[in-house]
C-alpha cells in the first residue's frame, strides 16, 4: 500500500509543537467535570445550595468547541498552503474511516441491548424458560413489545414488592409503533425516513457536482442536504414533544422508553453533528470558495458521516418503529 | 525542508506542546509507571489488610474502594498506556516512518489521561467515597447502590475511551499508511502486527464500554431502566455489554505483550522467530475469537444451557492459537545460541508463568467446573498470572531491551537480574498460594476470611511486599541508566537484535526517518 510508484519521496508533514492538544484537554476535562457535577447536583444535591456546576460546564464546553474550531482551521490552512502530501491525506481518510467504525460500534451496544431485551429478557420476566421463578417477583407480568406495562406496574406499583423495585417506571399510554398510527400520513417516523433518505441522495448529487467542478450545483445540493437535516431535527423535536405530552412516553416508561429515547436520541445527536459538519463545508464553499474537483476531503468526510447516520436511521426505523 | 533538523524544544513546553512520537512515548511510559506505583500502593493496602484474618487496618467500605481503584488504575492507567507508549516509541522506528500519522492528535490522546486519572483518584476524597463496586462495576451495585462519585467515574471512563480510540486510530493509520517502501505487511516486525490487531480491537470495543457507562448514567440520573427488572430491563444486560468490551480488553492487554516477547526471544536466541506467518494468523485468530467468548465471565448468572455450551467451546478454542504462539516461542529457543540478559530472563519468566495462567484459564473455561471457581481467589490468581506475569513482565522486558537504544546508555545488568529474580520469586509467592485458597473456597473482594486460609494469605502478603519493593529497584535502575549509565554507541545494542530500529544511531535521534529507509527485499521480517 505504501510502496509508492514514484521514485522521489514527497515529505510527510510533521507539524511543529502545537498548543491545540493541551487546550482541547483543558476544555474537555472542565466540560466533563461540570457535566458530572450538574448531574450529581440534580440527583444527590441540595437544591437550595448554590452551585457553580453549570458555569464550569459551559466555560469548558465553550473552550473545547473554540479549540476544535481552531484545530480544524489549522488543518484546513495547512492543506490550502499545500503542506499535505498525498500520503498525509490518506492518513486523514483512514482516520475518518475508523472513527466512523467506532461510532458504528457505539450504536451496536445500544442495538445489542435492544435485541437482548426484546428476545430474552422480556420473555424471561414473563416466566418463560425452565426453572424460572419469576412469579415470585413479577406475578402477572405479560410480555409484549412495545412494552406497555412494566413488571412493576404488573404487580401493582413500587410498594407492592420491595425486593427489586428500584425506581419508578410508568409505561406510556401510546407507543411510537406503526400500529398506533391512525393514518399512515400522520406517522412522523415515515416522514423522517423519507427526508433522511432523500438527504443522502442530495448529498451524493452535491458530491457529483464538485467532482465535475460545478460549484453552483455543489452549493445548491449541499445546501438542500443541510436543510433536510434541519427539517429532520425539527420533526424529531416535534416527535419527542408528542411523546412526552400526549403519549406519556418518557425516559421513565420502562425499557421501551429507555431504548426508544436512547437510540433515537443518540441518532438525533449524530444528525446534529453531521448537519453541523455539512453546514461548515457549505459555508466553506459559499463564503471561502474552498474545494476543488480533486481536493475536497472536508466535504467527503462529512458526507461519509452523513451516509452513516442515514444507515443507522434505516436500522432504527426497522427495529424501533416497524418491527 | 530543513526545519525538522533541530532537536527538542527546551523546558516544559517541549512536553506540553510536543508532536514528537518519542516525546509522547516517553510521557506515556512515565505516566503508566506512576500509575503502576499508585495501583501497586493500593494493592499493598489490600494485602496488608489480608495479612491476618479479622479487620486490621481499613474498614470494609474502604477495602472495596481499594480493590476497585487498584483494578481500574492497573488496567486503564498502567498496562494499557504503557503499551501505547511502547507503540509510540517503536512503531515509527520499526516501519521506517518519520513519525506517527497524526501527531497532534497523538499528543491529545496522551494529555487527556493525567487529568482524568486525577479526577478518578479524587473520588477517594468525595462524599460517599470512591467507587466501591469492583473494576467490573456490575449493576445494580454501580447504579442503584453506587456512591455519588460514580458520575465522575462514568465520565472518566468516557474520556479514557476517547483517548484509547484516538490512540488506536493513530496506530492503524500509521501502520497502514506510513510503512517505508518495501515494508510489506508480512515483513513487519511482530510487535507492529500485534499492535495493529490490538488497535482494531480497541476501536471496536471501547465504544461499547462507552455505551455501557452511558446506560448506567441514564439509569442513575434520568430514570431509564436498562439494568432494572422492575422497568423491564435486566442487571445481567450490564454484564453482557460490559464483557463484550471486557473480554477483547484482556487481549488488548496481552497481544502487545506477545509482540514484545516475539521481538526479544529471537534476539537472545540468535535465531529468527520460528513460524512468523503462523504467529500473525494466531494473533488474528485470538482477536476474532475474543468477540465470541464474553459470557464465560458469567457462567453463573443463569444463562440457558445452549449459551453455556457455546461460550465454553468457543473459549476452549482460544487455547489453540495461544498454544501455537507458546510452541513457536519455545521452538525459537530450541538449539539457539541462548544468553540470559535481563530482557530474556523476563521473557522466559513470561513464557513459563503466562502458560500457567493460560492453563488455569482453560480450567475456568469449563462451565460446570467454573461454578466452583467463580469469584474465588482462583480467578484472582489466574488473571494475575496473565496480567502481571504476562503483560507487566513483558513490559519490563521491553524497557530493559529498548532503553539502551533510546537513551544511549546501558543499564546495570546485575541490578536488572536481581530485579528479575526478586520479581519472579515475589510474584509466585504472592499468587501461587491464591490458587489453593481459591479452590478451597475463599471468595475474592472480601476484607476478612476464615481462619484456615491464614497461612496462605500471609504468604501472599509477604510475596506482594517483596514484589512491590522490587519495583523500586527497577525505578532506581531506570533512572540511574538515564542519568549516569555506561554510554554506548553501537547501533545494535544487542548482538542478535534485528529490525530497522537497530539501524539508526544510538541514542535514537529525535527525528528518525525523515526520508524512508531502504528495505532489503531479501531480508525477511525481523
Amino acid at each position: 500500500m505504501s510502496s509508492s510508484t514514484s521514485t522521489d519521496y514527497e515529505k510527510y508533514y510533521v507539524p511543529e509543537k502545537s498548543r491545540l492538544a493541551i487546550c482541547a484537554t483543558i476544555g474537555l476535562i472542565l466540560s466533563i467535570y461540570g457535566a458530572a457535577s450538574i448531574m450529581n447536583d440534580m440527583t444527590f444535591g441540595d437544591p437550595s445550595e448554590p452551585s457553580s456546576s453549570w458555569t464550569i460546564f459551559l466555560c469548558g464546553l465553550f473552550f473545547f468547541v473554540a479549540t476544535l474550531f481552531g484545530w480544524f482551521r489549522t488543518t484546513i490552512r495547512e492543506n490550502i498552503a499545500g503542506m499535505n502530501s498525498a500520503q498525509l491525506k490518506k492518513s486523514y481518510v483512514l482516520g475518518m474511516f475508523w472513527f466512523i467504525f467506532s461510532e458504528v460500534m457505539f450504536f451496536f451496544a445500544f442495538f445489542g441491548a435492544l435485541f437482548y431485551v426484546r428476545n430474552l429478557v422480556g420473555p424471561w420476566l414473563a416466566g418463560e424458560g425452565a426453572g424460572r421463578m419469576n412469579f415470585l417477583l413479577w406475578e402477572g407480568f405479560q410480555y409484549s413489545w412495545p412494552m406497555m406495562e412494566t413488571p412493576q406496574e404488573a404487580v401493582g406499583g413500587a410498594a407492592a414488592q420491595p425486593i427489586a423495585n428500584n425506581g419508578s417506571f410508568t409505561s406510556a399510554e401510546t407507543s411510537m409503533a406503526f400500529a398506533e398510527a391512525h393514518h399512515w400520513y400522520a406517522w412522523l417516523p415515515m416522514w423522517n425516513t423519507i427526508i433522511l433518505l432523500t438527504s443522502s441522495v442530495t448529498c451524493h448529487i452535491a458530491h457529483l457536482g464538485i467532482l465535475d467542478g460545478n460549484r453552483k450545483k455543489f452549493n445548491i445540493w449541499l445546501g438542500l442536504t443541510v436543510l433536510l437535516g434541519i427539517i429532520f431535527l425539527c420533526l424529531q423535536v416535534a416527535e419527542y414533544y408528542e411523546a412526552y405530552v400526549h403519549f406519556g412516553l418518557t425516559l421513565n416508561s420502562g425499557i421501551y422508553g429507555s431504548t426508544f429515547f436512547m437510540l433515537t436520541g443518540f441518532h438525533g445527536f449524530h444528525v446534529l453533528m453531521g448537519m453541523t459538519m455539512l453546514l461548515i463545508q457549505w459555508l466553506r464553499s459559499v463564503k471561502g470558495g474552498h474545494f476543488t474537483a480533486d481536493d475536497h476531503f472536508g466535504f467527503e468526510a462529512s458526507s461519509w458521516y452523513w451516509h452513516f447516520v442515514d444507515v443507522v436511521w434505516v436500522f432504527l426505523f426497522l427495529f424501533i418503529y416497524i418491527l | 525542508m530543513g526545519d525538522h533538523h533541530h532537536g527538542p524544544a527546551q523546558g516544559l513546553s517541549r512536553w506540553l506542546f510536543t508532536t514528537n512520537h518519542k516525546d509522547i512515548g516517553t510521557m506515556y511510559l512515565w505516566f503508566s509507571f506512576a500509575m503502576f506505583l499508585l495501583g501497586g500502593f493500593f494493592a499493598m493496602i489490600i494485602r496488608a489488610e489480608l495479612f491476618q484474618p479479622g479487620m486490621q487496618l481499613v474498614d470494609p467500605a474502604f477495602f472495596n474502594q481499594m480493590t476497585t481503584l487498584h483494578g481500574l488504575i492497573m488496567v486503564f492507567g498502567a498496562i494499557m498506556p504503557s503499551f501505547v507508549g511502547l507503540a509510540n516509541w517503536l512503531i515509527p522506528m520499526m516501519i521506517g516512518a518519520p513519525d506517527m500519522a497524526l501527531p497532534r492528535m497523538n499528543n491529545w490522546s496522551f494529555w487527556i489521561l493525567p487529568p482524568t486519572f486525577l479526577l478518578l483518584a479524587s473520588t477517594l476524597f468525595m462524599e460517599g467515597g470512591a467507587p466501591a463496586f469492583g473494576w467490573t462495576f456490575y449493576a445494580p451495585l454501580s447504579t442503584t447502590y453506587a456512591p455519588p462519585s460514580v458520575t465522575f467515574f462514568i465520565f472518566s471512563v468516557h474520556v479514557l475511551g476517547l483517548s484509547s480510540i484516538m490512540g488506536s486510530i493513530n496506530i492503524i493509520a500509521t501502520v497502514m499508511n506510513m510503512r517505508a517502501p518495501g515494508m510489506t505487511y508480512m515483513k513487519m516486525p511482530l510487535f507492529v502486527w500485534t499492535w495493529l490487531i490490538t488497535a482494531f480491537l480497541l476501536v471496536a470495543v471501547m465504544p461499547v464500554l462507552a455505551g455501557a457507562v452511558t446506560m448506567m448514567l441514564m439509569d442513575i440520573h434520568f430514570g431509564t431502566s436498562f439494568f432494572s427488572a422492575a422497568g423491564g430491563g435486566d442487571p445481567v444486560l450490564f454484564q453482557h455489554v460490559f464483557w463484550f468490551f471486557g473480554h477483547p480488553e484482556v487481549y488488548i492487554i496481552i497481544l502487545p505483550a506477545f509482540g514484545v516477547v516475539s521481538q526479544i526471544i529471537p534476539a537472545f536466541s540468535r535465531k529468527p522467530l520460528f513460524g512468523y506467518d503462523s504467529m500473525v494468523y494466531a494473533t488474528a485468530s485470538i482477536a476474532f475469537l475474543s468477540f465470541i467468548v464474553w459470557a464465560h465471565h458469567m457462567y453463573t448468572v443463569g444463562m440457558p444451557i445452549a449459551g453455556e455450551l457455546f461460550f465454553m467451546y468457543a473459549t476452549m478454542l482460544i487455547a489453540v492459537p495461544t498454544g501455537v504462539k507458546v510452541f513457536n516461542w519455545i521452538t525459537t529457543m530450541w538449539r539457539g545460541a541462548l544468553t540470559f540478559e535481563t530482557p530474556m530472563l523476563f521473557c522466559i519468566g513470561f513464557l513459563v508463568l503466562f502458560t500457567i495462567g493460560g492453563f488455569t484459564g482453560l480450567m475456568l473455561s469449563i462451565a460446570p467446573a467454573d461454578f466452583q471457581y467463580h469469584d474465588s481467589y482462583f480467578v484472582v490468581a489466574h488473571f494475575h498470572y496473565v496480567m502481571v506475569a504476562g503483560a507487566v513482565f513483558s513490559m519490563t522486558a521491553a524497557i530493559y531491551y529498548w532503553l539502551p537504544k533510546w537513551c544511549g546508555r546501558m543499564y546495570n545488568e546485575a541490578m536488572g537480574k536481581t530485579h528479575f529474580w526478586i520479581s519472579f520469586i515475589g510474584f509466585n509467592v504472592t499468587f501461587f498460594p491464591q490458587h489453593f485458597v481459591g479452590l478451597a473456597g475463599m471468595p475474592r473482594r472480601i476484607p476478612d476470611y476464615a481462619l484456615q486460609f491464614t497461612d496462605f494469605n500471609m504468604m501472599s502478603s509477604i510475596g506482594a511486599f517483596i514484589y512491590g519493593a522490587s519495583q523500586i529497584l527497577f525505578l532506581y535502575n531506570v533512572i540511574a541508566t538515564i542519568v549516569s549509565g555506561k554510554p554506548i554507541s553501537d547501533e545494535k545494542v544487542w548482538e542478535g537484535a534485528e529490525g530497522l530500529e537497530w539501524t539508526v544511531a544510538t541514542p535514537a535521534p529525535y527525528h528518525t526517518f525523515e526520508t524512508p529507509p531502504k528495505i532489503d527485499p531479501a531480508h525477511a521480517h525481523s
